[in-house]
């Protein structure tokens, strides 16, 4: 109860920023437009208004306040804008339209999650071999964290060009940033995970004359399980940003990115400011269903509640 | 820190060119190990002579450093030797270890915490390749020998450190190996568990019939468990002073009061206060 409050005011706090925040942001745009209306504001030209601060704007035009939350296309939208923009896309449009975000989120998704799939496979798999080999663990991860060291955003375009070129295309390239976004925590997390156990964990098989394989199915998986969940979390949320990132040089007419690159065209704050709300929404589910599937797992694993 | 002995040819012929009692089931020679570190060669045992017969019950005592724990491990195979020679059953330690000669509880109970006490107690048979009737079998013999049944179903944390501890020798009593080393199996339990479990193990040794090494830093545990009581000293870890207990097989706790008792337990103070008193 009392942390309930407590989140309810952190969230109060950080709405109420955000419509302070409009006021300045939207000022110049507001006074522009009720110029035009006939309106007397002062500076009275656009341009005096244009070098002047925007807190002086508004302590000079005060009447304008309550207009800076309800522009059509403001700089920056109230969050009640917001609100209303993603009701209408999601709830109140059909899933099939092209401007049900629902549609577009569901676009993205499978995206994500291919890559996801492939990125966790992938960092898996080399995780294994990493803990398993030492030529592995010396050839292997100085690659993986290089490949990290390159901005996604200029690596996306290539990754799309390239597989164009080959004549793949459609959901398989966004898929490939995803995995290559999400393969890397997934390794680091891994490895730490697979080399867990103990020395003493580590003789005890010995003692019973197990082998390496034996050793993996009964200690050092079973050990990597709750490190496996934290990279996981990171990964998917990774993965995300990786299919919005890869639907972005395209031009792509469908997916979040697609919405996001749509509304800057078209200077539609609100419409990017909602596929925004709904990326982060998504991850967030995400990140909550593996928490779920972790708990599940954990629970099973006799892990103390 | 570089943790791997400077590897030289354990010499199992020696052993075998001087052929020990038949009932003889470990035997060292000589046995020397210097581990390299980083701060220098440490000589964990020099010049260890030392022999177990079938049946015994040895206790390893001696102040911390001196060897108690890497002349075990040596038994066991997880260290080797830099000198000298020593047999397990006939064969070098880590053919012994191959063969599953020997249970080994750690000081920790080292349990799988995402395993229940049943499912930790089948971890060595799974990978024995004992079948799941067998498996089945083994599992309530041994709870019930450490008196944890009914237990079975529990996951580590559910037990207190005595009855995981116990748990953890059911562990090494599951399969059939005839030698159980143990290193200070009750050393982070309080006195009245650690009573109990002695006397639980002195039955269990009476019906097993098994081999026990065991590591300990108490004279009174030492005395009242031992049928030889191997006294160490440190720097470099030898050992001291080989102690026959004189005491029957049938010990009852309040043994530990009679005369016999603590004129053993005299001898291996003394034992103890000399080899430290020379460093
Ligand atoms: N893996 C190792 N590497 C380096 N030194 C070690 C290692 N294991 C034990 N030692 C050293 O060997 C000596 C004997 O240790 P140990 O057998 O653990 O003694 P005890 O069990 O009697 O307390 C100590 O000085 C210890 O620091
Ligand atoms: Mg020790």
């Amino acid at each position: 109860m009392k942390s309930l409050v407590a989140v309810l005011t952190v969230l109060a706090a950080i709405i109420a920023f955000w419509y302070a925040a409009c006021v300045p942001m939207n000022i110049k745009g507001v006074l522009d437009q009720v110029e035009r209306a006939g309106v007397e504001v002062t500076p009275a030209t656009a341009k005096e208004r244009r070098d002047r601060g925007e807190i002086g704007l508004v302590a000079q035009n005060t009447f304008a306040i309550g207009d800076t939350w309800v522009q059509e296309r403001p700089r920056l939208p109230a969050p009640h804008q917001v609100a209303v923009e993603l009701w209408e896309t999601t709830v109140e449009k059909k899933i099939t339209s092209k401007r049900s975000l629902i549609y577009h989120a569901q676009v993205t998704l499978s995206a994500t999650l291919l890559g996801f799939a492939i990125g966790t496979g992938l960092g898996i798999l080399l995780a294994v071999g990493i803990v398993h080999s030492r030529v592995m663990d010396m050839s292997v991860m100085p690659w993986a964290i290089v490949s990290q060291t390159i901005p996604i955003i200029a690596l996306a375009p290539m990754i799309i060009v390239v597989l164009y070129s080959i004549g793949v295309q459609g959901i398989i390239p966004k898929a490939v940033i995803s995995a290559y976004l999400s393969f890397f925590p997934v390794v680091v997390g891994m490895v730490k995970g697979l080399r867990a156990p103990d020395a003493m964990q580590l003789d005890l098989l010995k003692t019973y004359n197990a082998n390496t394989n034996q050793g993996f199915w009964k200690l050092r998986l079973p050990s990597s399980m709750p490190y496996l969940f934290a990279s996981l979390k990171i990964g998917i949320a990774a993965s995300l940003v990786g299919a919005i990132v890869g639907e972005l040089p395209t031009g792509a007419v469908a997916g979040l990115g697609a919405r996001l690159l749509a509304g800057s065209y078209y200077g539609q704050t609100v419409q990017i400011w909602s596929a925004l709300f709904a990326a982060a929404i998504l991850a967030a589910a995400l990140v909550a269903l593996l928490g779920l599937i972790e708990k599940v797992v954990l629970n099973r694993m006799g892990v103390r509640a | 820190m570089n943790m791997e002995p400077t590897t030289q040819a354990i010499r199992p012929e020696a052993a075998a060119s001087a052929p020990a009692p038949a009932n003889c089931v470990i035997e060292a020679r000589n046995l020397d190990l210097t581990f390299q570190t980083n701060d220098g060669p440490v000589h964990a045992l020099k010049d260890v002579s030392l022999e177990i017969n079938k049946g015994d019950f040895v206790s390893f005592i001696g102040p911390s450093g001196c060897g108690k724990t890497t002349f075990l491990r040596c038994i066991a195979a997880l260290e080797t030797p830099t000198g000298g020679s020593l047999s397990v059953n006939g064969m070098t330690p880590d053919e012994a270890r191959r063969n599953r000669a020997y249970g080994y509880v750690f000081q920790a109970a080292g349990l799988y915490p995402w395993r229940t006490i049943a499912k930790n107690i089948k971890l060595p048979l799974e990978i024995m390749g004992y079948s799941k009737a067998e498996q089945e079998k083994r599992v309530n013999q041994v709870l019930e020998l450490v008196e944890l049944s009914g237990f079975g179903g529990k996951f580590p944390w559910q037990l207190s450190g005595g009855m995981q501890q116990r748990a953890s020798i059911a562990r090494a009593l599951a399969f059939d190996a005839d030698i159980l080393l143990m290193d200070e199996p009750f050393g982070a339990l309080d006195e009245i568990v650690r009573d109990h479990l002695n006397e639980q193990l002195l039955k269990l040794w009476a019906r097993t019939n098994k081999t026990i090494g065991f590591v300990t830093h108490s004279i009174p545990e030492a005395v009242y468990l031992s049928t030889k009581i191997v006294v160490m000293s440190p720097r470099p870890g030898r050992i001291h002073d080989v102690i026959d207990s004189t005491l029957p097989k049938e010990r009852p706790l309040d043994i530990r009061d009679s005369p016999e008792f603590i004129e053993i337990a005299h001898r291996v103070r003394e034992g103890l206060r000399a080899g430290h008193g020379d460093d």
